[in-house]
């Protein structure tokens, strides 16, 4: 077999394990929307330790960071940072969100703003904008697909035929497992990522340098700077790595994290979730050394996210691309798998339900969400057919509109009375701001993450707004305040 | 909160490559070193809070 194919037919083969996996798992499962979308609710510590892990563990991290080093050197480290941080906050936090979810029956993050603020035109535009982060993030599952198929391929096949694929098969291991299908995926997805890691991060600078320490030696010789900030750029600081530390630790606020909480038994689950979870960031530093290694081996590539898998296909044999191509594939299928189930249920119970006027049966719901699953990747496709951006870039992006959410979930569980209208407003200003910043290349703007401007804007109108009318309907006071 | 303050706000302190600390420079040692540190403060976190 040449390279190319003996490296494709592993990948298919690792894909085709994962979603038997899925498929099987699923048959347990009821035709409801509240089995298909939080599993009825009824996942324990393992199960959910490992799909919220799954969700920091994405293409992202497997092409996106060593992409990043690999062109951007020391602001990368950011990556490592904010996610740790990010589960101190769930710690405090997630605990009382579940509660709110188990005593209203909710499942969705447009649910909790409906259930805190009782306002139509904030939950819709909750799900909506939700909807929007999460098609920013799908879009940077399916452009990492299409990169690995295209690296494995050794070029033959092109990145827009492979993302097309890559999308149909994940859109029927969507439909056909639920999320109780894709956590039991996630358990195989994150062990060949563990696995990959330590193949990587360790195997690669050993084979070629004599250890990560030789690594690190000859590169801090060859390129000095590099691996502080700014390193390979001009304008990402330390000003911008404390803000975009800040505003990402904010994840909670992504509508597919959000509804992982309420997929626990119990409150207690997700804060014993929380205290181990940065744990699970120690393999990105693995990812990050060959990321470094892979500026030695390969240098003088245009496009730094296809870094790691040039490097892995000049070190070790075709097969081993294969296994990491797989396990990459299933690093992209599954979280896009959640992310899409989250976008279409938000679609579906929080856009169209009311719209149509009302209640509609479980079955009628379960249907329509699965109907928007495949718009929803429709347009991600489209979309990553049709965009330069970087892998990392696009999640800055999905970060910066996430975080506006963070006001509203955080004051709900507070004492204070905030009127749903300043909520609103300053959400629609924060995500205005971070988004015109965005598409007009202004971030970072005078060193600042646009989300983190995006936040003060949103912070500085909520205040405005909620001190001119003074709250009238009351949100609920959090379970343990 | 320790973590914030030592991974985020003070990161013109620690981002520097000298001295290499088990051959890795010194900002990416600093900040694998607190993701270990970090569950750590929460279990104890857990702890004092459970205790009440």
């Amino acid at each position: 077999m040449s390279p190319a194919a003996t490296a494709l037919a592993l990948i298919v083969g690792i894909v085709a394990l994962g979603s038997a996996i899925g498929f099987l798992a699923a048959r347990r499962s009821k035709p409801n929307l509240e089995d298909w979308a939080v599993a009825g609710r009824g996942l324990g510590l393992i199960l959910v330790w490992i799909l919220l892990a799954g969700e920091t563990f994405t293409t992202y991290s497997v092409l996106g960071i060593s992409g990043w080093i690999y062109s951007k050197g020391g602001p990368t480290f950011y990556a490592l940072a904010y996610l740790a941080l990010g589960y101190v906050i769930i710690f405090f936090i997630g605990p009382p969100i579940w509660e709110l979810g188990k005593k209203h029956g909710l499942q969705t993050l447009a649910d909790y703003f409906a259930k805190a603020y009782r306002s139509p035109i904030l939950t819709t535009l909750v799900a909506v904008g939700g909807v929007v982060v999460l098609v920013l993030y799908l879009q940077l599952q399916v452009t990492g697909l299409g990169i690995i198929v295209n690296v494995a391929s050794y070029e033959r096949i092109g990145r827009g035929p492979a993302m097309v694929a890559a999308t149909v098969v994940t859109t029927l291991f969507v439909i056909t497992s639920g999320l109780r299908g894709i956590a039991w995926v996630s358990i195989l997805k994150d062990i060949l990522f563990v696995g990959i890691a330590v193949l990587v991060g360790i195997g690669i600078p050993l084979m070629r340098f004599g250890g990560v320490g030789g690594m690190f030696a000859q590169l801090v010789r060859e390129r000095p700077g590099f691996l502080t900030m700014p390193g390979g750029t001009t304008n990402l600081t330390h000003t911008w790595f404390v803000t975009t530390v800040l505003v990402n630790s904010l994840f909670i606020g992504f509508p597919h994290f959000f509804g992982s909480v309420f997929t626990a038994k119990s409150g207690d689950i997700v804060r014993r979730n929380a205290v181990l979870m940065p744990l699970y960031v120690l393999p990105l530093a693995l990812i990050v050394f060959a990321g470094c290694s892979s500026i030695l081996i390969v240098p003088h590539l245009a496009v730094g996210d296809l870094a790691l898998l040039t490097a892995i296909r000049t070190t070790l044999p075709p097969w081993l691309l294969g296994v990491v191509g797989g396990a990459g594939a299933l690093t992209a299928m599954v979280p896009a798998a959640v992310q899409v189930l989250t976008a279409s249920t938000l679609l579906a119970k929080n856009v169209c339900e009311p719209l149509a006027g009302g209640r509609m049966s479980e079955a009628r719901l379960a249907l329509l969400a699965k109907i928007s699953v495949v718009a929803v990747f429709g347009g991600s496709l489209f979309l990553a057919l049709h965009s330069s951006a970087t892998l990392v870039g696009l999640l800055l992006m999905a970060y910066s509109g996430v975080a506006q959410f963070a006001p509203g979930i955080i004051l709900a569980l507070t004492p204070f009375k905030v009127s749903p209208r300043a909520i609103l407003c300053g959400m629609v200003a924060g995500f205005s701001a971070a988004g015109y910043l965005t598409i007009a290349a202004m971030d970072p703007f005078h060193g600042f993450n646009a989300g983190f401007v995006g936040l003060g804007v949103n912070l500085l109108v909520l205040f405005a707004v909620n001190s001119l009318s003074r709250a009238k309907e009351g949100c609920f006071v959090s379970a343990n305040g | 909160m320790v973590p914030f303050v030592a991974t985020c706000f003070t990161v013109s302190l620690w981002d520097r490559v000298d001295p290499m600390i088990f051959g890795l420079p010194f900002n990416m040692a600093w900040l694998v070193a607190w993701l270990v540190l970090t569950p750590g403060l929460m279990a104890i976190a857990y702890r004092i809070e459970r205790r009440r």
